[in-house]
């Protein structure tokens, strides 16, 4: 199936476009973890406009497809003066979007730590912040990476919806060279293999963070 | 040094607090009983604001417990606890589990805080257990670091809410033992418990709370030994003769 001479031909091209996708997924998963966790404080930080506020947006976003997001961050954004690269409104759009499914996971991790925890907390005089930081998150951290693991993978995939807007990440590289080779199951066999070579590593990852943290 | 006046609180439509008038002065000893739901570990967590009250006062040390105020903390910083569930923090280890107050709430030097805390953990007789975790601790030796926790604040007072009740049965007397030194030395306590016998022994005082409100108070080999009222005197016969 595969020629040497094929191989040799598309996978500089595929391998640029598996660098973009690792760079768009990079980002947007920095993106997508701050803003989630700030939404995940917002809705269990008691106050209740912060909290509405933060379930009313979460709801919004995991309501609307990817794909529309992406569109309408490159598309309508320009008409309000917003204008980004595909690249940026990749990055963006991705890591809005999946802000608002990380922030269900860490907030359903901070909701299972213990009362008692922060109860012994408060009764070493701990501040809110500080009971935050040194005794929820760790514990929440711990709870969260599982499933936290797995939405990056998902995030990973899903780096190729950018595509769409142009983004020329490897799903975009391997339609370009399928559409003028015709080599359909050559390139999008290699695509498949490349996509899952990439998520390997971070199933690894998260697999040891688990284990390392679970042993404590 | 804690002054409980007149303290009510309810559950929605449950008084479980009707009208509390406690004091306690400093190196004293009381010891809470009741039967559970009677209040008592309620009224525990009232004195270091981890429950509001509705109604009455508590002040601790010249300051009046409120959980909307700033104070609070400062209370907390000198009424320790000891919880029935040890709560000690999973993450981090004996040490650090004593360490965590001094270093991150009194800003103490990491250096005198951990030095101040491996002398805590050897009174407490875990010497050697420094750098284990919670989950490779008996319930026994979860429970002394966490007495080792609260006495490395230098608290003025320490509340017991029911230390030993979590504890397989031959473990209890490794946490009395502790609690007994503690006692010896002057440190003032507070101590909800079904452990008569630590009561009567160790304890200045007890108090029977039932209903929400105190029934019979006294000195505690006298209000153990020979109670005056009948409600007390049927909660004991059944403490101590549960067949």
């Amino acid at each position: 199936m595969f020629a040497t001479k094929d191989l040799a031909e598309y996978l500089p091209l595929l391998a640029r476009g598996a660098l973009l996708t690792v760079e768009v997924f990079a980002l947007a998963l920095v993106v997508a973890t701050l803003l989630g966790l700030g939404w995940a404080l917002m809705r269990v930080s008691g106050v209740t406009f912060f909290a509405s506020f933060a379930k009313a947006l979460i709801n919004t976003i995991r309501g609307i497809p990817i794909l529309v997001q992406l569109f309408y961050i490159y598309f309508v954004f320009p008409e309000i003066g917003i204008r980004l690269s595909a690249f940026e409104a990749g990055v963006i759009g991705l890591g809005f979007a999946y802000s608002c499914y990380l922030a269900e996971v860490f907030r359903s991790g901070i909701e299972a730590v213990d009362p008692g925890q922060v109860e012994a907390a408060q009764s070493l005089g701990m501040s809110r912040v500080l009971i935050l930081w040194r005794v929820v998150l760790p514990q929440a951290f711990k709870i969260a990476l599982p499933p936290y693991g797995n939405i990056c993978v998902m995030l990973l995939k899903d780096t190729s919806q950018a595509s769409i807007i142009t983004v020329a990440e490897l799903s975009f590289q391997g339609k370009l060279i399928a559409s003028s080779t015709f080599k359909n199951t050559e390139v999008y066999t290699l695509v498949a293999l490349m996509y899952l070579v990439m998520c390997i590593p971070l199933i690894l990852i998260v697999g040891r963070l688990e284990k390392r943290f679970g042993r404590k | 040094m804690i002054a409980i006046r007149d303290v009510r609180k309810s559950f929605g439509t449950n008084l479980v607090l009707d009208g509390i008038t406690l004091e306690v002065t400093q190196g004293e000893v009381v010891c809470v009983i009741g039967a559970s739901g009677s209040g008592k570990s309620t009224l525990l967590r009232c004195v270091n604001g981890l429950e509001s009250y509705d109604e009455g006062e508590i002040v601790v040390a010249g300051q009046r417990v409120d959980r909307d105020n700033g104070h609070i903390v400062a209370i907390r910083e000198k009424v320790a606890m000891v919880f029935q569930r040890f709560n000690l923090f999973p993450h981090r280890t004996a040490l650090e589990n004593v360490i965590e107050g001094p270093i991150y709430v009194k800003r103490e030097p990491r250096s005198q805080a951990i030095e101040r805390a491996r002398a805590l953990l050897v009174r407490v007789g875990l010497a050697g257990k420094e750098n284990e975790y919670p989950h490779r601790l008996s319930g026994g030796q979860q429970q002394r670091v966490a007495i080792a926790r609260a006495l490395a604040m230098q608290p003025l007072a320490i509340l017991f809410d029911e230390p030993t009740s979590a504890l397989d049965p031959e473990l209890v007397g490794e946490v009395l033992s502790v609690m007994r030194l503690l006692a010896d030395e002057g440190l003032t306590m507070i101590v909800v418990t079904h452990e008569m016998g630590f009561a009567r022994e160790v304890a200045d005082r007890a108090i029977f709370i039932d209903g929400g409100k105190i029934v019979e108070q006294g000195v505690a080999r006298d209000l153990l030994g020979a109670p005056q009222h009948e409600r007390t005197r049927d909660f004991l016969r059944r403490v101590t003769h549960p067949i």
